[in-house]
Parts: C-alpha cells; structure tokens; sequence
C-alpha cells in the first residue's frame, strides 16, 4: 500500500429517509494504486454509485475516511475544489449529466475554465475531444448534446474528464451504453491512460466479462459491503464468494461453471439481513452445503468479516475454509 | 502526466459561435412569435403606446395640463376639433392628461415590474438553491408577504412614504415579489436535482459558478416570461393606487385622470370623454401585455414546451 493513490477505511454513507435509514455504503475498506483499474462489480443498487461519488465527496460520510494521495476528502470548499482537479468522473447517464444548453465545446471546456488550466482552451478541447474519439473535433464543438447519439455523449464526458488529466479516474459504467466497436476504443483509451500516464481508474460495472477485459483488481460488492477482493486473474479463475461464482457463471465465456441463477431480488438496503447479508439468497444455504459444513447458524446469525484466502485475495464467508 | 491530452490545435472559435447561436436564437424567437397574430397586434399597440409615450412633449404641450394656462378654454367641452376628447371641469384638455397619463402608467408598469422580478428572482434562487434553513427563512418571510391582504398594504405603504412616483413603483414591487420568488424556488429545485449540476460539482465548480452557469440559463426563459405577464398587474396596481388618491399627484396619471373625473362628478354629468379614454388606455395596454407575454410565454417556458426542461 505503499504508493496508495486511494486509500479508505470503514466508509459509510447512510441516507436518511422517512422509511428509515438506508446503509447504501456499510463499512468498505478499499485501496486503488497508481497505474492500476480496479473494477467494482455488483449488481444494481448494491451502492457501487454512491461508493464513488463519495470518493469526491458528492455524497457526506457518515463514518470511516478516504484519504487521496494521503489527504483526506472532507467537505470543505478549498479541499473539495482541489480534490476534484486530481479526481475525475465519468457519469453513467450522459444525457442527464450534460447541460442541454451547453454546446458540447462549452461542456468540455468546462472543468479546463473552472480550475484555470494552462494553455489554448480550443486546443486542450480538441485535443480531449480526439483522444476520446471524437473526431475531427470540429464536427463536434458547436453541436448540442441532444445532436448527437447516446454513446457520442458518453465520450463528450470522458473528454470533459481527461481534459483535467486527472490522478483517478472514477468511470461509472463507461461503456454501458455504448456499441461494441467502440467499446473497445474507450476501453483501450482507458488501458492507455493507465499504463502511459499511470493513472488510477475504479471502473464501476455490472458486467464481469467487462472487467475481465481491463481490471487488474476485481472488488465485488453486495449490499454497501465488499465481499471478495483480489487480483482479477486470481478473482476470476479462483472465485471464492459463492455470489461471485454465481455472478460468474452467468458471463457468457466462462463455460467451465455450471450456470446458477440466484433467486430473489437484492434485498432492501433499509432492512439489511443479519448475519451475512448474502445469506437469504446464498446457494450454499439454499442447497443444504452449509447447513453440511455446519456454519448454517454462522451465517444466518454472526456478521462476516473479510478474510484473507491467498496473496491479496480476501472474500467474506463462513462457508469457505 | 503532461500529455493525457496530446497535443493538437483547432480552427474553432468558441467566440463567433457563441455569436452566432445567439443569433440563431433570436431568429427562432422571432419566427415563432410572428406565427401568432394575437400576439403581433399587441405587440403593434404597445409600438404605439410606447411612440405617445416618449414623444408626448411633441404630441401635446404640457401647459395642456396646467388649470392656470387653461383659465380661458371652456370647461366641460364635448370633443371637438382642437380638444379631440373635450375638456374637464377645469377646462384643461382631456387628450393632453391622457397623452402624458401613457408614459407614468408605462413607466411605473415596466420599473416595478423589474423591481419585483430582481427581487423574487434573488430570493426564489437563493431559497431554492442553498435549501435547509435558509429555504426555510425565505419561504417564511415569502408566505408572510404573500397572505398580507394586499391592498391595505400598499395603502399604508403609500400613505406612510411620500407620495411619489418612485414610492409607488417601491410599494408595488413590496407587495408583489412572493409570486415570482415561489415560481422561481420551484423551478430552481428541479434544475438542482439534475445530473448536469452534480457533473458540475465534481469537476470542481463553485456554487457561485453553478448558479450563473446551469441555474440561471435554466430558470431565466420561466423569469422572462414572467416579465411580461407581470408587467400588466402593475399597471393595473398604479391605477388602483392613483385612483384612491395615492398616487404621485404632482404627474398626470390615467388612474389620476380617473380620480378627478370621479371627483368632478363626471359621471353624473355624463361627461364620458372625461373618464372613457383613460379607462380605455388601461384595458388596451393591459390587454396587448397580455397578448404578447402569453405568446412569449409559451415560445420561452420550458413547462410549456415539448422536449425542453
């Protein structure tokens, strides 16, 4: 953890609701290196979203720290404004996230303006506009977010976000909406970002298969919790959190695994299970293997802590030895 | 990390095109607004009553208005060729008082009117945008002006403050900023909740920077629009005030004229040249405001048009 670009302990962020309080984020200790991708992969609502945009303080801790490049995210104006020039966000919705009656010139130009970067503001938006794929970056300056399609308007983002040539990288689902031939530009745009200019990306996704093609640091998360963490090979040939087998064996290209399909939605994160919070939907529960192992009281009665199962590979689980 | 963005220059302008939307904007505007006729009429009134106004010095001499220098013309006067609408009580022409009536009742419209716009705009986004404690503050003190029954108000208003024209614009503005500042908190909460504010946010951007940038572009046409519709309820106020003796009484005012017709007994007299034209001022310009600020309205207000906010 030496040269820890991002570091944070215990992070909670609760909201407040008049149904109660929703624990989105409960207790996540996470690190990211220069030069690395991590992904964080869980299904929707499991906090993933909050998680990052707590990373730039767009969401307030309720406990726990962040530290970036060993300075804390607090919500003090002078840190804030600062933070948010070394870290950058690529929104998942790039409709809503562009201001209608900006051009897209004005919507890159943006952060260059707001923190004063040195040098020909056409220029540095032509240049982040060309490396996100947006080219000849003429065609696109005077044109309006409603002008152009769904995946155009994700790249205008990325380029809004390396335009600052951040530190991190925070990419919430950036290729989601984007069709396949240029999924790959963007994700090699991002390879290279990382291994060229040695930045960190925490890439936010669904998809296992998607962070099988750049992580090289899987996080899962389930319910505000990381439940298994590890180098992606490691994550992906060794799963050892029976969500993340399950999870697995529904991508495509992992045909070894036998397809298990969970049952039940994800449960309120109002009303979080006791004991491990996986536990209602677990297979290993549902099959009768952990009753067999005889941890079946352990997990639907004692909070699991992440372990430690091999070099930098740690999951959180009852049921495995 | 110097070189993320490589290098690369443009030919782009971000200047002229700015120029160049504006434009565009301003063409679109136009060619919408002259698709409604009702709206073009009113906007040919208002031409008109705007040309009387300024150039009223030209049109009828203001000794017109002074009872000293009409001690010699007959009092009472039906129209006729030199008093186009006859005399009053006083023998001063009728045509001359409505003449200059048109510029206090416009220019006290259009002055309270930007006054009560800046002022509702101010605390509708202020209350609107910093939320918690301010939000509660403002709306208390908004919903305290606003159940104040208005007309009383304004009366002690006027009769506490000196009697002049720009005490009556202060008056109106007083009791008519609560509508604009609600309309203005309301539209300014959904503009907060949208996704292009929290990008803005976390590209490092001030409160100051999101308010001129994203707030304000978003909540201006909904602010403009209601320039024009708020413009024909202050001219109506000015008239209510002036008629019950309110108003500025050193300026000649169509709800002045009205009250000394009052006073004179025209009505009783049937002397309807004495109180027709400034009534029939009043409705025609408060009716061509009304035209054109519905048409602007409707062009402007995003909650009006489809595809927009």
């Amino acid at each position: 953890m030496g040269d820890g670009l991002l570091e944070m302990r215990d992070v909670s962020v609760t909201f407040s609701s008049r149904r109660g309080t929703v624990r989105a984020v409960d207790g996540v200790s996470l690190d990211v290196r220069a030069g690395e991708v991590l992904a964080l992969v869980g299904e929707s609502g499991c906090g993933k979203t909050t998680l990052i945009r707590a990373i730039l303080g767009l969401e307030p801790l309720t406990d726990g720290s962040i530290l970036v490049e060993g300075k804390p995210v607090n919500q003090r104006q002078r840190t804030l404004r600062d933070l948010r020039r070394r870290v950058q966000m690529v929104f998942q919705d790039p409709t809503g996230a562009l201001n209608p009656r900006h051009s897209i010139y004005d919507a890159v130009a943006e952060g260059i303006r707001i923190h004063g970067v040195a040098g020909n503001e056409p220029d540095l938006v032509a240049g982040a506009l060309s490396r996100a794929g947006l080219r000849p970056p003429e065609n696109y300056m005077p044109r309006f977010p409603h002008e152009v399609s769904g995946g155009q308007r994700q790249r205008v983002l990325i380029a809004g976000a390396i335009a600052l040539e951040p530190q991190l990288l925070l990419a919430d689902e950036p290729v989601a909406s984007l069709d396949a031939s240029i999924r790959g530009e963007i994700l090699a745009l991002l390879r290279d970002l990382v291994d060229q200019h040695g930045l960190g990306i925490i890439a936010v996704t669904h998809d296992l298969g998607l962070a099988w093609n750049i992580a090289d640091r899987i996080a899962v998360m389930y319910l505000g919790r990381i439940v298994e963490v590890g180098e992606a090979e490691e994550v992906l040939a060794n799963p050892q959190h029976p969500y993340t087998k399950a999870l697995l064996s529904v991508v495509p290209e992992m045909e070894r695994l036998e397809q298990q399909i969970l049952t039940g939605e994800t449960p309120d994160p109002s009303r979080i299970p006791a004991g491990c919070r996986f536990h209602p939907r677990c297979p290993l529960v549902a099959s009768g293997e952990a009753e067999r192992l005889g941890v079946l009281g352990k997990c639907t009665g004692v909070d699991v802590e992440l372990v430690q199962r091999g070099a930098g590979h740690w999951s959180a689980c009852h049921a495995v030895p | 990390m110097s070189d993320v963005v490589k290098t690369q220059t443009t030919t782009f302008s971000p200047r002229s095109f700015r120029w160049q939307r504006r434009r565009a904007a301003t063409v679109d505007f136009w060619s919408r607004f002259r698709g409604d006729r009702l709206a073009l009429f009113g906007l040919a009134v208002l031409l008109t009553f705007i040309v009387m106004a300024i150039g009223a010095p030209w049109i009828s001499p203001k000794e017109g208005l002074s009872a000293v220098d009409s001690i010699d013309n007959p009092t009472w006067a039906t129209p006729r060729f030199d008093y186009p609408f006859g005399t009053d009580n006083l023998g001063r022409s009728v045509a001359a008082q409505f003449v200059w009536g048109s510029r206090v009742s416009l220019w006290v419209g259009l002055s309270a009117t930007v006054l009560t716009i800046a002022i509702g705009s101010a605390v509708g986004v202020t209350a609107g945008f910093f939320g918690r404690w301010t939000d509660a503050t403002l709306m208390r003190l908004t919903d305290w002006f606003l159940v104040i029954p208005f007309l009383p108000l304004a009366i002690v208003l006027a009769s506490v403050l000196d009697r002049s024209l720009r005490n009556v614009v202060l008056v109106i503005a007083i009791t008519s900023w609560p509508g604009t500042a609600r309309l203005v908190r309301a539209q300014v909460l959904t503009v907060k909740q949208r996704l292009f504010v929290d990008r803005a946010r976390a590209l490092g951007a001030s409160r100051f920077h999101v308010i001129r940038r994203h707030i304000l572009p978003n909540v201006a046409p909904l602010i403009l629009a209601n320039v024009t519709l708020a413009v024909p309820i202050s001219i109506l106020t000015e008239t209510t005030l002036a008629f019950l003796g309110l108003g500025d009484p050193k300026r000649p005012s169509w709800g002045k004229t009205l009250e000394e017709a009052f006073n004179a007994g025209a009505i009783s007299r049937n002397a309807w040249w004495y109180y027709l034209p400034a009534g029939a001022g009043i409705v025609i310009v408060v009716l061509a405001f009304t035209l054109v600020g519905r048409a602007v309205e409707e062009i402007l207000d995003p909650r009006l048009r489809e595809g927009g906010l």
